[in-house]
């Protein structure tokens, strides 16, 4: 099924002991210390939303290839259950600028306004594109695309609750998911299945190339590209308690930043309001657009409390904040205190049809994980790590931009939950995710098939993979250590317990030491599955340490910023701090340490003011 | 709780054929298999080879065979097994797909299938900047077929490719129906023709065991049959 033959070399000058051979000999692959290089104009890391959409867009247009961790439909994107949005107006008056407001106001104004702008214009066309695709969304009576209530989408700035979430039941990622990957298959996208990144090749300051593990193989191979999009998704496995699947360990970001790329906003990682208590899994927000409301042990509709106007839809940082004040006051349903209390989540008002027809995976996990029916006994709830707002700089056409001048690192792209453009600021309102990686993906794709055709291809050097190479050698040179998983679970605990919903300096300076003695121990830890193919301890070792160093520049970002704002709220700094800190962190992670510089925000549209609901 | 899980491994590096490993391992019943397979990987043997990703039924990834039972390990929970048939679970790969390597097997030859049916809409009208129009009742005669995440556990529960490993598959055939009952699309003949013959839609022979494994509870063995019922109306 691959439309071009990757033109696959034996790399002679470069190997070592290897000999010529071709992508069909496949025993050759397997021998020791090959050098492959694979040649393409594009190469897209990562297979959901915005890797499959750039891969559409660059593929009909330049020689494409689209490597994975995963298998393509496996990704994350296909967790996403309640909406896309678009001012479509197909239900109710709505309007793109009113979208855009919205997404400004919902991220605390550490927004770049002209991006969101953009965002919330091609959101129609991008939906209806998806449509005529052949996504199955659901329908209104007379035949258009249905529309319900999400978290902070409003009417006439801020009116009251507007039906913009375009969807398809509670399965809305899976659709967009399958139909990007069904289009793929119809134009002949050449997929590489389980090729995990583990280098970034730049020469100079221009992208040329990704260097892969091949999960089947063990081998380490070398794809020399004009341009290279990272699509990798998040990275909610840095919490205990996540939304996120396994494979969100954020290797594109990780990657990036160990070659010098900064990051930004990392600080801002959104706990959404609704897991599954003590599980993470997802309950869609749209429950709470469908009806549903939040409760705590007295029955009480406490979002009456905290935001007056849209309640129970209030955008998802102020509803966990609440939930979790909630708890410490004893409101929990077990009504101890602790963090680890939960809430209910009402859904029994909406009947067994509208559960039936609107939110059948949610009555299923809750069937499945609960043992309830949601149409009968309110869903225990907790917050979950959910969404990265920060990631790779980019601009509106998915380039990466290497400092806070805005320099542009020809030939790299990053698409995406991993990108940060940025349309989401301090906290992402539902649905913006999969419109985000829909559009920007698509912005990408279009503009990487116009570079590579004007860009010259650089052969990196023969040593370019040498220091990939060396980093898998040491987690598998047979020596002893400790193995992964005690790192992984004080990891997670520590960002859950330190780096969470509240945060002060003290906790932020206690897990910043914990996550540096657990790099520390991470460079004595080595695989116990000694096989070359097929090593899924290897796969995770590579993310532990993705994520590891992500966990050390998180929090340091989060510790220096002395404000509260969207998603990142201080208890020490309880106030936002417009004329200090309306500014979106860079962060260098250098070796050990992470430096910090900072870029203006776009306000040209709306000037910053106070964030009620 | 202690449970058992007898899992089979399988190291193409340095086996000679598949064997079973037994790994005790604590696990609260409210868990998922996953959770138990997870302790074991990161705690007691970390070259225990499977896949997994969403955690909760909707990636497809970790589909295996279950005491027999082909599901998915995320959307089990232990005290779903152990209470009936005890606290030894036994674990094995998907059948009829090569194994790789333990749990994992080869869905190379399962997505080749998929691929046939041309699992895409079919349809070059032009549509005027907006979406094409779709009443509820036409969306939702397709519904189920939707949900399909490829997971495989249909193909490896169906008896007839024990018999005949050319047969297409449940999957492949309920995704062809996704795409023939889609009132937008205009596939219908090209995918009919594709199913008309002895590795199409006619080697199904209603054993239902893929209604009963699919994790998305797709009816695919209806959609079968209605398929077969679509190419008698249509290609005879």
């Amino acid at each position: 099924m691959i439309r071009s033959t990757p033109e696959l070399e034996i790399d002679i000058l470069h190997s070592r002991g290897a000999k010529g051979g071709s992508l069909s000999t496949a025993q050759n692959i397997h021998q020791k210390e090959i050098h492959v290089i694979y040649q393409f104009d594009t190469v897209i890391v990562g297979s959901g939303g915005a890797g499959l959409y750039a891969a559409l867009e660059a593929g009909q247009k330049s020689k494409t290839a689209v490597l994975s961790k995963l298998y393509p439909i496996r990704s994350h994107t296909g967790a996403a259950q309640g909406g896309i949005s678009a001012a479509l107006g197909n239900v109710e008056e709505d309007k793109a600028e009113w979208h855009a407001f919205d997404t400004v106001k919902g991220g605390d104004y550490l927004v770049d306004q002209q991006a969101v702008r953009i965002l919330a214009e091609e959101a129609i066309q991008a939906v209806y594109d998806l449509e005529n695709r052949g996504l199955p969304f659901n329908r209104t009576p007379d035949g258009r695309i249905d529309q319900r209530r999400f978290g902070g989408h409003t009417r006439n700035f801020g009116e009251g609750p507007v039906r913009r979430a375009c969807y398809a039941a509670d399965r809305t990622g899976h659709m967009i998911l399958q139909t990007l990957y069904q289009q793929c298959i119809k134009h002949n996208v050449a997929f590489f299945d389980e090729y995990q990144v583990i280098d970034l090749l730049l020469h100079g300051s221009t992208c040329n190339g990704v260097v892969v593990v091949e999960l089947a193989t063990g081998e380490i191979h070398t794809f020399v590209a004009k341009a290279v999009l990272f699509a990798t998704g998040g990275f909610g496995r840095m919490f205990r308690i996540t939304s996120n699947a396994y494979a969100s360990t954020g290797d594109g970001p990780a990657v990036c930043a160990r070659r010098g790329i900064p990051l930004e906003d990392m600080e801002f990682f959104q706990f959404h309001p609704t897991g599954i208590m003590g599980l993470g899994i997802l309950i869609t927000e749209a429950v709470r657009g469908e009806g549903g409301v939040l409760r705590n042990r007295d029955g009480e509709r406490f979002m009456e409390r905290y935001s007056p106007t849209l309640l129970d839809l209030a955008p998802r940082d102020i509803v966990s904040r609440a939930i979790i004040t909630e708890l410490r006051a004893g409101k929990g349903i077990r009504g101890d205190g602790k963090i680890d209390d939960y809430l209910h989540l009402d859904a029994t008002g909406l009947g067994k049809e509208v559960l039936q027809s609107k939110l059948p995976d949610i009555s299923s996990f809750c069937q499945t994980y609960l043992g309830i029916d949601p149409a009968a006994s309110p869903i225990p709830v907790l917050p979950t790590a959910h969404y990265a707002m920060g990631g790779i700089p980019t601009d509106v056409h998915g380039r990466v931009l290497g400092d806070a001048k805005g320099t542009i690192v020809d030939g790299l792209y990053a698409a995406g939950e991993c990108a940060c453009i940025s349309v989401h600021g301090a906290n992402r309102l539902g649905t913006n995710s999969l419109l985000d990686l829909v559009v920007f993906g698509r912005r990408a794709g279009r503009h990487i098939a116009d570079y590579v055709r004007q860009a010259d291809l650089v052969m990196p050097g023969k040593d370019a993979a040498d220091e990939a190479r060396a980093r898998i050698a040491r987690l598998t040179d047979g020596g002893t250590g400790p193995h992964g998983g005690e790192i992984t679970d004080e990891m997670q605990i520590v960002m859950m317990e330190k780096v969470g919903i509240y945060r002060n300096e003290n906790d932020m300076r206690a897990a910043i030491a914990a996550i540096q003695a657990l790099r520390e121990r991470y460079q004595h830890v080595r695989v116990q599955d000694t096989g070359k193919s097929f090593n899924t301890d290897l796969l995770e070792l590579i993310e532990l340490g993705n994520m590891l160093d992500l966990c050390l520049v998180t929090a340091t970002s989060a510790v220096a910023r002395q404000e509260s704002r969207g998603a990142h709220s201080r208890e020490d700094f309880p106030d936002r701090d417009d004329g200090a800190w309306l500014k979106h962190t860079l962060a260098f992670l250098e070796q050990d340490a992470v430096r910090l510089d900072y870029k203006e925000v776009d306000t040209s549209i709306w000037k910053p003011k106070p964030r009620t609901y | 709780m202690k449970i058992i899980l007898n899992i089979q491994r399988f190291n193409p590096d340095t086996d000679t054929g598949p064997y079973f490993q037994e790994y005790g391992v604590e696990a609260d019943p409210n868990e998922r298999l996953l959770d138990a397979l997870m302790r074991i990987k990161r705690f007691q043997d970390g070259s225990l080879g499977f896949r997994k990703s969403c955690a909760h039924g909707v990636c497809g990834s970790d589909a295996m065979r279950i005491n027999g039972r082909d599901g998915l390990a995320c959307k089990t929970l232990v005290k779903d097994v152990v209470e009936k048939e005890g606290e030894t679970i036994t674990v094995e790969p998907l059948r009829y797909l090569p194994v790789q390597r333990d749990l994992i097997v080869d869905q190379k030859p399962f997505f080749t299938k998929y691929r046939f049916i041309k699992p895409y809409l079919i349809n070059d009208e032009e549509v005027e900047g907006k979406e094409r129009l779709q009443s509820p009742e036409e969306r939702m005669v397709f519904d189920d077929t939707t949900n399909c995440i490829l997971c495989a556990a249909c193909y490896s529960a169906c008896p007839v490719l024990g018999e005949k490993r050319g047969f297409v598959g449940p999957a492949a055939i309920a995704q062809a129906f996704r795409f023939i009952a889609d009132s937008r699309d205009r596939g219908r003949d090209e995918r009919l023709q594709l199913l008309d013959n002895k590795t199409g839609v006619w080697p199904c022979q209603n054993h239902f065991k893929c209604t009963e494994a699919c994790p998305r509870s797709i009816l695919i063995t209806k959609r079968i049959n209605q398929t077969k019922e679509l190419i008698k109306k249509h290609q005879r």
